[in-house]
């Protein structure tokens, strides 16, 4: 059992301040307008901590963590 | 009155400089506080310095005032200058010590308290629900600003004067510089803003010159009703 989980952006709340990029760069890249492109959703165990400091920092709530699917 | 005069021939506590000066410095970080959020929410973003940083020095400044609040409101009632109990920390208005000027530090606590707790779950909360409480800080900041004049015992102090000329000014120009940054949308907000930055400074200078800076205001600030045209106390519409 992984304890890996998968982050997501709510594209609609996200208002581009690029807060996630600075506090989870491992994951999180800008694109030329400052919205977050995320290429590797997974986040693995060793970066959990790292993610939800960024999932707490954004300002306006646009990042979210969740449970990683299943295997395919 | 008498006890209090004697007990001020003696020179006061320790306590009461510790609650002079806690409230001096909380003040001084509520501002810087304030400044920070309102640089966050203008997006203010300078090369050198992280959003992030911003953000995580906003939260940490708030949680010291929160702790010098704390020690100007234990030592103010662990003080036996003054008779507070310590429902006056939170009920405000309740206090028979300058009930107006203290109750606006109450009020402002209160509202403090009120941000913090939403912004602890703020997760949970969701961003409108707690935005909505967070604006209760731009409320909070004039309500500390006019308890620290109306009653702080160094108002008088020229140094005491230039701190809170400093942090007045510190918050109207971040406020315009707000609102110099903000969008088109909100424009009522906008201009209420705008008339309250430029407001609340006249208002201050009014209040000094007509209240603390003027003899006899230990007097006159027990008694509410017989300040001469406090402006402070129409302009929150204080108890009678």
């Amino acid at each position: 059992m992984s304890a890996a989980k998968r982050l997501s952006i709510d594209r609609i709340a996200c208002a581009g301040r690029g807060v996630c990029a600075e506090l989870f760069p491992e994951r999180v890249d800008l694109d030329e307008w400052g919205y977050p492109v995320i290429p590797d959703p997974t986040v693995p165990e060793h970066l959990l901590g790292h993610a939800r400091r960024a999932v707490a920092g954004c300002p306006v709530l646009a990042l979210r963590l969740d449970p990683a699917p299943p295997e395919r | 009155m008498n006890t209090a005069t004697l007990q001020l021939a003696a020179g006061p506590s320790p306590l009461w400089y510790a609650t002079r000066a806690g409230g001096t410095v909380a003040l001084v970080l509520l501002t810087a506080t304030v400044v920070l959020g309102i640089a966050s929410g203008g997006q203010y973003a300078p090369k050198r310095i992280a959003r992030f940083e911003i953000a995580a020095l906003h939260r940490n400044l708030s949680l010291l005032t929160l702790a010098f609040l704390v020690l100007h409101i234990v030592t103010a009632i662990a003080d036996t200058f003054v008779h507070l109990t310590w429902w006056d920390a939170v009920l405000p208005f309740a206090s028979s010590y300058r009930t107006l000027w203290l109750g606006l530090g109450t009020l402002a606590f209160d509202l403090l308290l009120a941000v913090l707790a939403t912004s602890a779950i703020r997760l949970r909360l969701g961003v409108r629900r707690w935005k909505a409480v967070h604006w209760l800080s731009y409320a909070c900041w004039p309500l500390a600003l006019f308890h620290g004049a109306g009653t702080g015992t160094d108002t008088k102090l020229p140094l005491q004067l230039l701190l809170t000329a400093a942090c007045t000014a510190a918050v109207v120009a971040a406020v315009w510089w707000r609102l110099y940054r903000a969008g088109p949308e909100h424009r009522t907000a906008r201009i209420w803003g705008g008339v309250a930055a430029l407001v609340l400074p006249m208002l201050l200078v009014a209040f000094l010159a007509n209240g603390p800076l003027r003899a006899g205001w230990a007097q006159r600030a027990d008694a509410v009703t017989t300040v001469p045209a406090s402006p402070a106390a129409d302009r929150l519409g204080g108890p009678r």
